[in-house]
Order: C-alpha cells, then sequence, then structure tokens
C-alpha cells in the first residue's frame, strides 16, 4: 500500500515540518515501516543543504567494531569533500549514521555526488538550495523526533509512509528520492511499476545511478533524466503516464513546484485540496483532516490527470 | 424443491441456495412469504424516527463509532446525526434497518458499506468504496466521491451531487447510481443489473464489459468500452429519470431530452448464454 502526502504554501511560508507529521502520522496505517520527508525551507543563495548517512541503521547492531568504522566513513567524507575544495559552512549529526551540513562549491555536482558515495555504506540523501530529505525506520512521530522536523519553516514538502512490498526495509528503499544529481527535485510514489528493470537497465546505459532496487527510485531517476534533456517538469511527469507501466500515483517537487501524476488506470489513490493559500494532497483525506480544524472541500483528481502547482 | 433434502431445503429458506445454471436465466425472485413475512438479521433493530440522538465522533475510532451506532439503534433511536466524521474510514457500515442517519462532514473510505435500508445524508464528500455492496435505502452525498463509489451495489439510491472518482458502479448487481457531476475511467465496469446516471461527463471505457443494466449520461462520453453501446431512450427511461433527479432536486444539465443510454451489446459472455462445456452438450 504506501501512503503519500504533499503541501504546498503558495503565498507564504508555514510550518511544513509539523504539518507533514500530522499528515504522515494520519497515514500510518498504510505503511508502519519507514517515514521519509523532503522538506523545502527557503534557499540561500550560493549555499547547498547537504543530507546524508553513512550505514544503515541496522548496521549499528553489527557489533562494537561499527562504531569506529562509521568515524573512519565520515572522515572520509570530510576528507574527499575538502579534496574537491567543498567549503562546509556548519556540520550537524543527526543520528550516529545521518548528517546535515551546510556547503558551497562551485564544481560539478554529479562528480561531487559519485565521489562521495564512493565510500563504502554512504548514500547522499539529497543536496539542495531549499531541499532536505530526511528517511528513516519508524512512523511519523519516531523520525519526525529523531530529526527535529517538527517547527520546520519551509513552503512545501512531500511525505511517504512505506509498506515495504518489493524491496527491504531500511533506509536505502524508504521515500522520498532524491533525484540524482539534481538538486531539489523529490519524488514520492504509491503504486508498483511492472516495467522497471527494462527503464532501469536504459537508465543506468544513460549513466544514471539507483542505490535501491525499489521501483519508485527509478520515477525520480526517470523524471531527472527528462529535465537533463531538457524537458519541463510537467512535460516529463505527462510522458512517465505513456511510458512507466504499472498503477501508480507520485508527487514531485522542485525548488519551487509540486507536482502530482496519476496513471491512465487511476488505481492508487490521491485526494487533493486547494484554496488561493495552499495546496495540500494526500492518499487518504484523513491526512488532510489532520491539519484543519474545519471542514474543507476536496476531490481525487482523474486518471493520467498531471498537475503542477507553484509557490 | 421436492427433489431437495431436509438440509438443502434449510439452505434454501435461510436464501443459502446455489443457483443452477439451467433454461435461458439464472434470475431468482424471492418471496417475501418465504421468511414469515420478514426477513430477519441478527442487528435487525425495531427503531422510533422521532427518537433523535447526536453521536460526536470526533475522538472515536471506526469500530467505537459502528458499535456506539448499534447501541443506539438498539435504544429506538430513528434518527442520528453523526458529528466530526473527519473522514474516519469504514464507518455507518452494516446498518440493517431503517434509520435516518445525517452525517455532518465526510467520510474516508468503505463508508456505508454493506447496509440494507437506511436513509444517509452525508454533507460533505465520501472516499473510496462509499456504500459497496449496498442492498436497499437512500445515501445522498452534497459533495464529491472517490473512486469505486456503489461498488456491487444491489438495491436502492446511491446519489453524489458532486464529481466521483473512477471505477463507479463497478460490478453493480441493482439499484441506481446518480452522479450530479462527472465519474471517472471504467464507470459501470463489468455492471450486471440497476441503473446509472451520470449527469456530467464520463470517461474512458464506460460500461466496460458490462452483461447488462442501462447507465444514462448527460455530458460527454470519452469513450464507450468493449461491448457498451448506445440505446434508445425511450419515453419510460425519460419518465424514470425525471422521476428520479426530481426526487433528490437534481437536474440534466442539458435536459432529459439530450441525455444518451448505454446498454450492454451482449457480444461478450452474458447471463443468457451457456458455457462453451453446455454448448457441446446440447449441440
Amino acid at each position: 500500500m504506501c501512503g503519500i502526502a504533499g503541501i504546498i504554501h503558495r503565498n507564504k511560508g508555514g510550518d511544513v515540518g509539523t504539518e507533514m507529521t500530522s499528515m504522515l502520522r494520519a497515514l500510518k496505517h498504510r505503511g508502519p515501516d519507514s517515514t521519509g520527508f523532503a522538506l523545502y525551507g527557503a534557499p540561500v543563495e550560493d549555499e547547498y543543504v547537504m543530507r546524508y548517512k553513512v550505514a544503515e541503521q541496522e548496521e549499528l547492531s553489527s557489533g562494537f567494531h561499527i562504531h569506529k568504522e562509521l568515524e573512519e566513513r565520515k572522515a572520509l567524507v570530510d576528507e574527499r569533500l575538502r579534496g574537491l575544495g567543498v567549503e562546509i559552512l556548519s556540520e550537524e549529526a543527526v543520528t550516529e549514521y545521518a548528517y546535515r551540513c551546510r556547503i558551497k562549491f562551485n564544481s560539478d555536482m554529479r562528480k561531487m555526488a559519485d565521489f562521495i558515495e564512493d565510500v563504502e555504506g554512504v548514500e547522499i540523501l539529497s543536496i539542495g538550495e531549499g531541499l532536505e530529505l530526511v528517511k528513516d525506520l519508524g512512523d511519523a512521530d519516531v523520525v519526525s523526533n529523531q530529526y527535529s522536523l517538527n517547527g520546520f519553516a519551509g513552503t512545501h514538502g512531500l511525505g511517504h509512509t512505506r509498506m515495504a512490498t518489493e524491496s527491504d526495509v531500511d533506509i536505502r528503499s524508504a521515500h522520498p528520492y532524491w533525484a540524482y544529481p539534481f538538486k531539489d527535485v523529490s519524488v514520492v510514489h504509491n503504486g508498483q511499476l511492472t516495467n522497471y528493470w527494462n527503464f532501469r537497465r536504459h537508465l543506468e546505459h544513460r549513466g544514471h545511478r539507483f542505490v535501491s532496487n525499489c521501483d519508485s527510485e527509478l520515477i525520480a531517476v526517470y523524471l531527472a533524466d527528462k529535465m537533463d534533456q531538457g524537458k519541463e517538469l510537467e512535460e516529463s511527469m505527462a510522458d512517465s503516464l505513456s511510458e512507466l507501466d504499472g498503477a501508480f500515483t507520485y508527487l514531485v517537487a522542485t525548488t519551487d513546484k509540486l507536482g502530482m501524476a496519476k496513471d491512465t488506470m487511476a488505481a492508487k489513490p490521491m485526494v487533493v485540496y486547494e484554496s488561493e493559500d495552499m495546496v495540500v494532497l494526500a492518499s487518504e483525506e484523513c491526512a488532510i483532516r489532520s491539519i484543519f480544524p474545519h471542514e474543507v472541500d476536496t476531490f481525487d483528481p482523474y486518471e493520467g490527470e498531471v498537475r503542477v502547482w507553484e509557490c | 424443491m421436492g427433489m431437495l433434502k431436509d438440509e438443502q431445503h434449510k439452505s434454501y429458506d435461510m436464501g443459502m441456495h446455489t443457483e443452477q445454471l439451467s433454461g435461458r436465466t439464472m434470475q431468482k425472485f424471492f418471496s417475501i412469504d418465504e421468511d414469515g413475512g420478514r426477513f430477519t438479521h441478527p442487528y435487525d433493530f425495531e427503531v422510533d424516527f422521532d427518537k433523535k440522538a447526536e453521536l460526536d465522533v470526533k475522538e472515536m475510532e471506526s469500530a467505537e463509532v459502528n458499535v456506539r451506532l448499534r447501541e443506539l439503534m438498539a435504544e429506538g433511536n430513528g434518527h442520528i446525526v453523526i458529528k466530526n466524521p473527519l473522514a474516519k474510514h469504514s464507518i455507518c457500515v452494516g446498518i440493517l434497518n431503517r434509520l435516518k442517519l445525517d452525517v455532518e462532514g465526510s467520510l474516508g473510505y468503505f463508508g456505508c458499506g454493506l447496509i440494507d435500508g437506511p436513509n444517509v445524508r452525508i454533507s460533505g464528500r465520501v472516499g473510496w468504496s462509499c456504500a459497496e455492496n449496498m442492498m436497499s435505502g437512500t445515501v445522498v452525498i452534497e459533495k464529491n466521491a472517490g473512486s469505486s463509489f456503489g461498488a456491487a451495489i444491489r438495491g436502492g439510491d446511491l446519489v453524489c451531487k458532486g464529481d466521483v472518482g473512477s471505477r463507479t458502479g463497478i460490478d453493480q448487481k441493482g439499484g441506481n447510481i446518480i452522479v450530479g457531476g462527472s465519474t471517472g475511467a471504467f464507470s459501470g465496469f463489468m455492471m450486471q443489473r440497476g441503473r446509472m446516471v451520470i449527469l456530467g461527463n464520463a470517461g474512458i471505457n464506460l460500461g466496460d464489459s458490462m452483461y447488462d443494466g442501462t447507465i444514462y449520461v448527460g455530458g460527454e462520453v470519452e469513450s464507450h468500452g468493449v461491448d457498451a453501446v448506445p440505446g434508445e431512450m425511450t419515453d419510460m427511461d425519460a419518465k424514470w429519470l425525471e422521476d428520479k433527479l426530481d426526487l433528490y432536486g437534481m437536474k440534466a444539465p442539458n435536459g432529459i431530452s439530450k441525455m444518451k443510454k448505454i446498454v450492454a451489446g451482449k457480444q461478450l459472455w452474458n447471463y443468457d448464454n451457456l458455457e462453451p462445456a453446455e454448448k457441446k452438450i446440447i449441440l
């Protein structure tokens, strides 16, 4: 099953951390395995926020040696960042295996990401001017508290509660996915892609990397590839409806946009609330209700529908 | 009947028998007299329509809501108002007696499923699979509805005054589904009996693989499904539509005379055809 949710404030920002936590809490029954957030704060010029992990959560129980090993991995990441001329403005160890740092750099993002991820166990969760991607095992409250997301001020965000079906219960298979190596692009997905391996081989031949066997990652990479070829977000999403097979509904966010696409069979749910101030989307209406104390009007998008909203 | 054993008689009396495919039809009409003049259920309550109760379900789980509803009906309340439903799933289900039920707000998935008799009015929206397997009564939704609206309903009137998602009335076996706005893809998929009225537009593959039943559309049909073909509107159709829409205060945007009628072409398998193995026996 899996639950997905998104919110975008159109005129001014809001407490997207608390709002997304509330919505994902309401969707817990759709997937208790892991929870993820892609939150968009105010972008700072020439600065990026990089979120990365140096291990899976389960690795921590693999023996006493692991703590020293994680320190060594982290040291190697720091060394490589310095070697690439990346300026680390600030750094925070959110957990023993997850880090958030503000950086400045002018080199090729793909090269930098590839070099960092070459360190064993290291995965960059996101790089963006506004995007901060957080995902871990547990429900919305567990992850939100662990990463102090309540009170996160921003313009928009995506979220996901995962019921693992086709890949493992681990952080690398959790959503959202960053559309590596495009800054500020993230995806959450509910459904199954049936031409995953064909498309994965096609995209790997084009030089894209996959960190998991989760079909949802393919959507992020697919959209990144389309945009890399110069297509607009909405156009890329429209292409996905005819090129990706399966039953799916997904949400995608960029620096200032939030998009939704529903497959042509409309087999996966999505409910939308839209007003002048904000747009809220979720797999189930109870998630939308969780952030409104009053009655609101909602609707279901139809099959084959693509919609994009701007901040 | 004379050929049935005692236990088969008992099953037959309880309506738990298997239809035998023989002759030209499988349709079986029950007689109300078969059960002493009244079909009985374990939770079929005698209620007083002048006795009213309010139920605020804001802090309640879905199962608690349904249990409390039964308790209120057992106390004889014939008019119940539900407040703060907050799009909870699977509430107002399994009501098997006459009841006036007002829902002030929206329901989530599977709202009003498996009901047999109540008159329900919902001021908000409903999620997927509203009134699934409804047997009788009325459900009127003032706003929009999600997909699989009225899946497999067998009787009663299911009315949504707004737009409805995909697969509306999938496997409909009877009753009437009335939509004030538009519906999504595959509405009337595998429809078997009953009527569906769509005052707005219908999405792709309308009536795909329908066995029987009738669909009326006031707006545009994006495409017909396999074996769904245009039918001829008769005076009886027009009269039925006029009366039914009038009952719920609804109007066809372009008038009833402009509505389209879609029926089964019956070129696929349908109730009146025999299985290939049976054809071999006959031929």
